[in-house]
C-alpha cells in the first residue's frame, strides 16, 4: 500500500513491521489496564445512558429509524464506529507526536534498517489491534441486548469498524507527522471527532438534519462506516450502496496509509 | 569504510557542508572536530545513511547510501547527539527491542543484551525505568544500543556533551576498549581533550568545510609550536590595552589576542614568561603549557572551539 519500492539489502513491509512486534507488544503491557476502562465500561455506560434510558423516552416508526426495531438497536451500530474513531484518533495523535518529538522513537528506530513506511505501518497495525480488541469487546458486550436482527450481520459489521477506525487512522496519522505542534491535535478533536461522531448518522439518522446538512454528513467516511455497519447489523442491507460505502472506506485507507508513510519518511530523511 | 569526495549537504539556501573529502580506515578512530554549528551533525547523519547527500559522492562499506541505505544502516551502530532512548521502557526492554529492528533472533538478543550490559555497567540497572537514570548512565545505554548488532562502524555524535567530568572518563575507557576491540569508530566533538584522546586521525572543520587533516600530534606539530605562554592582565578597561601589550611582545612569538588572556606560541615558553618580565610588564596570571588541539583551531579558524 505504501511507497513499495525496496532498496537493496531493505525490507518488504511485513518484514520491517514484524521486526517491530516486540516493541509495540511492550507498549501495549504497559498500557493495556489504562484501556480496559474505555474498552470495556465506557461502551456499557454509553449503552445504558443513550440507548436504554435515553432511549426509553423515544419512540419511533422503524421506519424512521433506518429500519431499527428500538434506538437502542440504532444507535448500536453506529457507536462502536464512534468508539473506533475516537481511538483511532487518539491513537494517531499524541503517540505520533510523541515518536516525532518527545520520546523520539521514530527516530531512533530510523537508524536502523527499518525505513519510513515500516514504522509508519507497524504503528498503523498496531491501532488495527486495538481496533480489533476494543470493537470486539463493544460488539461482544452489547450481543445480550438482542440489538442484532442476525448472527452474520455483526460478524460483518465487525470488520467494516475496523476499517472505518483505519480510514481515520491512516489520514489523521498523516497529519501528525506533518504538523509542528500538538496544538492542531485540540482542532482534529473540535473540529473532525466531535462533529463526526455526532452528525454521521450514529445517534440519530442523518435525515433529520435537512438536505444539505444531510448530503455534508453522506460525504464523510463516517457515514459510510457508520451506514454499512449498521445496515449489516439490522439486516436492511442494500447491497449496491454498500459496495459505495466498502469502496469509500477501502479508498480512504490506501490513500491515508500512502500519505502517513510518506510524511513520516519526508520528517525522518533530511 | 568510508570515502568522501566533494561531499556536500544544504537545507534550503543553508549549505551545512561545503564539500569535504574524507577517508576512514578500517579499525581507526576518527574524529570531526570543530564547533557547533561547523556541518559535523550533517556530516554524520549523511554517514549514518539517513540523510541523502546534496551533491558529491559517499560510499559506506563500500555501498552507496542512497540506494543501500537499509544495507548500510544493518552494520552501523549510532550513538545520536540527543538520547531517542524510549524513557517509558526500562534499561533491557529498550536493548532487546533495538536488536529486534536489526532483525536478530530472541535468544540471541537476550543473551547480546546481557553482555552489553556488563560492559556498560548496567546490569543492575536492567529493570531501572530509562527516566530515572542519570545523564551518565543514559549515554551508556545508548551506546550500549549502538552496539547491539555488531556494529563494523560506530557512530557517536559528540558523545559526551553535557556530561560530568568523571562520567566522560568511565564513557572514554569503553570507547578505548572498544578501539581496541577493532571497532571502526568515527566521533564528533567540540571538546579538544576527546579529539585527542581517542582519535588516531582527525579532520578539523569550520563552517562546512575541512580546515586541516592529521593525527592530533601532527596537526599540533604543524598549526602550532611546542609550547604555549598564557598571559592574563586583569580587567581591561577599554580594549585596545592588550593590544597596546601585543604590540610590545610581538617579536616573542605568534600571539593570539583573546579577551581575557594573550596566548604567545613559542618553543620555550619560560623563556617567553622571563622576557615579558624583563620589558616590565606585569601580567597578574602567567601559564606555560603544551599545545594542544584548541591552538591549532584558534589558529586556522582565529576562533576558539567553545564559546
Amino acid at each position: 500500500m505504501a511507497a513499495s519500492s525496496t532498496p537493496a539489502g531493505g525490507l518488504t513491509l511485513a518484514q520491517g513491521i514484524g521486526r517491530q512486534t516486540d516493541y509495540w507488544w511492550t507498549v501495549f503491557k504497559r498500557t493495556w489496564r489504562g484501556g480496559i476502562i474505555s474498552s470495556f465500561f465506557s461502551p456499557l455506560f454509553y449503552v445504558l445512558a443513550m440507548g436504554v434510558l435515553l432511549g426509553g423516552f423515544i419512540e419511533v416508526d422503524p421506519a424512521r429509524l433506518e429500519g431499527a426495531t428500538s434506538y437502542l438497536a440504532f444507535i448500536v451500530p453506529g457507536l462502536v464506529v464512534a468508539h473506533a474513531l475516537g481511538l483511532a484518533v487518539g491513537e494517531t495523535t499524541y503517540p505520533v507526536m510523541g515518536g516525532l518529538k518527545w520520546h523520539k522513537t521514530y527516530w531512533a528506530q530510523a537508524a536502523t534498517p527499518l525505513e519510513a513506511r515500516h514504522i509508519a505501518g507497524a504503528h498503523l497495525m498496531f491501532v488495527l489491534f486495538r481496533l480489533v480488541t476494543a470493537c470486539g469487546v463493544f460488539m461482544l458486550v452489547l450481543a445480550p441486548f438482542g440489538v442484532f436482527e442476525t448472527w452474520w450481520g455483526p460478524i460483518l459489521a465487525f470488520p467494516v469498524q475496523l476499517l472505518t477506525g483505519m480510514a481515520f487512522a491512516s489520514v489523521v496519522m498523516g497529519i501528525s507527522v506533518r504538523v509542528k505542534s500538538e496544538e492542531a491535535f485540540g482542532v482534529i478533536f473540535r473540529l473532525g471527532v466531535m462533529p463526526l461522531t455526532l452528525f454521521s448518522g450514529a445517534f440519530f439518522p442523518v435525515s433529520n438534519l435537512g438536505p444539505v446538512m444531510e448530503w455534508l454528513a453522506r460525504a464523510t467516511p463516517m457515514w459510510h462506516g457508520v451506514n454499512l455497519s449498521r445496515m449489516l447489523c439490522l439486516d436492511t442491507v442494500d447491497w449496491s450502496l454498500a459496495l459505495v460505502n466498502l469502496a469509500v472506506l477501502v479508498s480512504v485507507t490506501a490513500f491515508g496509509w500512502w500519505w502517513a508513510a510518506r510524511g513520516l519518511e519526508r520528517r525522518l530523511v533530511l | 569504510m568510508i570515502l568522501a569526495r566533494g561531499l556536500r549537504k544544504s537545507f534550503g539556501d543553508f549549505e551545512a557542508v561545503k564539500g569535504i573529502d574524507v577517508d576512514v580506515r578500517r579499525g581507526e578512530a576518527f574524529g570531526f572536530l570543530g564547533p557547533n554549528g561547523a556541518g559535523k551533525s550533517s556530516t554524520m547523519r549523511m554517514i549514518a545513511s539517513v540523510s541523502p547527500i546534496s551533491g558529491g559522492e559517499l560510499s559506506i562499506l563500500g555501498m552507496d547510501p542512497a540506494t543501500q541505505g537499509p544495507a548500510i544502516r544493518s552494520r552501523l551502530g549510532v550513538c545520536p547527539q540527543e538520547d531517542t532512548l524510549d524513557n517509558e521502557l526500562n534499561v533491557r526492554d529498550n536493548l532487546f527491542i533495538y536488536g529486534r529492528y536489526f532483525g536478530i533472533p530472541k535468544g540471541e538478543v537476550n543473551t547480546r543484551v546481557d553482555e552489553l550490559l556488563e560492559f556498560v555497567q548496567l546490569t543492575d540497572k536492567a529493570r531501572s525505568r530509562v527516566e530515572d537514570l542519570s545523564g551518565g548512565m543514559k549515554r551508556r545505554l545508548t551506546i550500549a544500543r549502538s552496539l547491539v548488532n555488531k556494529p563494523d562502524l560506530l557512530l557517536l555524535d559528540e558523545p559526551t556533551t553535557g556530561l560530568d567530568p568523571q562520567a566522560r572518563h568511565v564513557l572514554w575507557d569503553q570507547l578505548f576498549r572498544l578501539k581496541q576491540a577493532g571497532v571502526t569508530l568515527v566521533i564528533t566533538t567540540h571538546y579538544m581533550d576527546e579529539a585527542e584522546q581517542l582519535c588516531d586521525r582527525l579532520v578539523v572543520m569550520d563552517k562546512g568545510l575541512i580546515a586541516a587533516e592529521g593525527s592530533p600530534r601532527q596537526l599540533i606539530e604543524e598549526h602550532s609550536t611546542r609550547e604555549v605562554a598564557e598571559l592574563r592582565f586583569g580587567i581591561v578597561d577599554e580594549g585596545n590595552v592588550h593590544e597596546q601589550i601585543a604590540e610590545k611582545i610581538g617579536d616573542l612569538g605568534r600571539l593570539e589576542v583573546l579577551p581575557d588572556r594573550i596566548l604567545v606560541y613559542s618553543p620555550d615558553g619560560e623563556e617567553v614568561i622571563a622576557r615579558v618580565h624583563e620589558r616590565g610588564l606585569e601580567p597578574i596570571a602567567v601559564l606555560v603549557r603544551r599545545s594542544t588541539l584548541e591552538d591549532v583551531f584558534l589558529k586556522l579558524t582565529g576562533r576558539t572551539l567553545v564559546d
